[in-house]
């Protein structure tokens, strides 16, 4: 299938609303991305006809409320190529999912002694939960730094994986857009005997994923960064390691029986829900996936890859030594989220001024503080283009970048 | 929809541009440290109280137009003054940003001079934060220097 920007924007509702009598140019995928008519639909249409409770009432509108909620997880394990359908967990978001590893298998696998690899470009939530548990269990975090393009310095990995018990890494920076070489780093964790735990969330949405040729252990990832919506995200992980682990959150749906005495667990993908799940969120999940595969993820990429071109280019072009680019040049190491200083006006009052111009971006330290201290930096301003996106995005963003500048003026 | 030179008044640039007390203070001064951690945005405030007169005052730290040029206006204000004038003018200048913490009604008879400008930070809500970091800072750091 050809990929066409302008009727992919058309699926875009929001994208032809006018503020303040002006189009808008959404340049915050990155944080969250905007929905597509066939998601609102599903669960629109869900609500109005089909709603009702799943995997625990017999009648006929539950039953068929619950082949859906479970159709959805079918359709995120294709679009993943997950082996097994209920090794998909819902989560609340990938957040959720990530602390879901950490309390479950960390708690059971990690003490004194021990050591987990992350590294400098971690999202904070790839961090604090292991910086929480390590303050209870006392084993030690290791780091791979980063090299002066934004790539992460493998040079040591070796020595950094000796012994480690866990390596858990983003496929795709949020604040710098690298691309890390996902399957080079989860076979280096097992060849040092560590697990491989890959935050997939800036990943998922832009390229094609396949949990199986990247031999991943865990993928985490959230709906509302793929055009579906919030509230929903996904945890996969191996069979084996999910069954061995001990639950996450206990309460009804995750029990096989429960007696004064104590509890015994149900089998996956339950014993990792518990209570009543986001029913009408996975079904836009699950209409999210249908919409990015029907699009092609290979399409999506391909348009982003052209994206990046553009705005790096026109950036560069129109700023020169004004701005400063962080993370790679080369678009092929990289996704369409780019992050930059402008001269030294700050990122928030430059996004104060795009923002009268209706060009959304994000300015602050993009919930990866470490990363932004050695960058050396306490925040920057961060354009994130997607499917949606045009050349005409990029013009705006410059346009509204070179207005700033004439503001602020030091 | 407020336009830029609502939020931006040249005074504001001004002391944006030329912060003033900027630096820091060795001990015995206090310091305190206030985060936005929406932005990122750091403010550092020292300070030495003597005989309950805020007697010097430096502002350190990172952030946009209006967090610095708030903690910079700020300090002017608050320098050589009372203690309690000081704590009086915190009150009053959060009561300007809508934020209501109970308490009196600030007494509003006496001119606020510069701080003045920042009155068109309201009609930005999200940017209220940033102009209030430094009073929350320096609030903090009077509670130090009392102890």
């Amino acid at each position: 299938m050809s990929f066409d920007v302008q009727k992919v924007r058309a699926d875009f509702p929001v994208l032809a609303e006018l503020i303040n009598g002006k189009p808008l140019v959404y340049l915050d995928s990155a944080n969250t991305s905007q929905k597509p008519n066939a998601v609102i639909d599903a669960m629109t249409q869900f609500m109005q006809h089909g709603y009702a409770p799943t995997n625990r009432s017999a009648y006929q509108l539950a039953a068929e409320a619950t082949d859906k909620f479970e159709g959805a997880r079918a359709k995120v394990a294709a679009f993943i190529n997950a082996p097994k359908v209920h090794e998909v967990l819902y989560t609340k978001n990938a957040t959720e999912a990530l602390n879901l590893i950490v309390r479950s298998w960390g708690s059971a696998n990690l003490s004194a002694g021990d050591a987990v690899v992350l590294t400098h470009m971690e999202h904070h939530a790839n961090i604090v939960p292991w910086q929480m548990l390590a303050a209870e269990r006392g084993f030690t975090i290791r780091w791979v730094p980063l090299t002066s393009d934004g790539l992460l310095d493998l040079s040591n990995l070796s020595t950094l994986l000796d012994g480690a018990k866990a390596f858990s890494f983003t496929a795709m920076s949020n604040v710098l857009g690298t691309i890390n070489p996902i399957k080079e780093l989860c076979a280096a964790a097992h060849k040092a005997g560590a697990i491989a735990i890959v935050d997939a969330c800036q990943a998922v949405p832009h390229m094609p994923t396949d949990v199986q040729a990247w031999d991943a252990d865990f993928v985490t990832f959230s709906s509302h960064k793929m055009v579906g919506p919030s509230g929903i995200g996904i945890l996969w992980g191996r069979e084996s390691l999910l069954d061995a682990m001990p639950p996450f959150l206990g309460g009804g749906n995750m029990i096989s029986d429960v007696k004064l005495e104590g509890f015994t667990c149900a089998e996956l993908p339950a014993k990792f829900e518990a209570g009543t799940q986001p029913i009408i969120e996975a079904i836009g999940l699950g209409a999210a996936v249908d919409y990015l595969t029907a699009i092609g993820m290979d399409n999506v990429r391909a348009h982003e890859y052209d994206m990046t071109v553009l705005a790096l280019n026109s950036l560069n072009d129109r700023f020169g030594s004004d701005i400063t680019i962080h993370g790679s040049t080369d678009a092929a190491l990289r996704g369409a989220t780019i992050s930059f200083a402008y001269r030294d006006v700050h990122p928030h009052d430059i996004s104060q001024v795009l923002d009268q111009n209706n060009v959304c971006v994000r300015a602050g330290h993009h919930c990866a503080k470490p990363l932004m201290r050695i960058l050396g930096s306490n925040a920057t301003v961060r354009a994130s283009f997607y499917l949606y996106n045009t050349p005409s995005d990029v013009t705006a963003l410059c346009d509204a970048l070179s207005e700033a500048g004439d503001f602020f003026t030091l | 929809m407020p336009g830029l030179e609502d939020l931006y008044r040249e005074i504001i640039l001004d002391h944006y541009k030329s912060p003033r007390n900027r630096g820091s203070l060795e001990p015995p001064a206090v310091r305190s440290e206030g985060h936005n951690p929406l932005c990122g945005d750091e403010i550092e405030v020292f300070l030495v109280v003597k005989d309950g007169i805020v007697d010097d005052i430096k502002i350190g730290g990172q952030g946009c137009s209006i967090s610095q040029s708030s903690a910079s206006m700020m300090s002017a204000a608050v320098k050589g003054k009372p203690v309690e004038q000081a704590r009086a003018l915190i009150h009053r200048f959060k009561h300007m940003m809508s934020i209501d913490e109970g308490g009196e009604e600030p007494d509003t008879s006496a001119p606020l001079g510069d701080l003045e400008a920042l009155q068109g930070v309201v009609k930005f809500p999200v940017r209220i934060k940033c102009a209030v970091l430094s009073w929350n800072t320096l609030a903090e750091a009077l509670d130090i220097a009392a102890e």
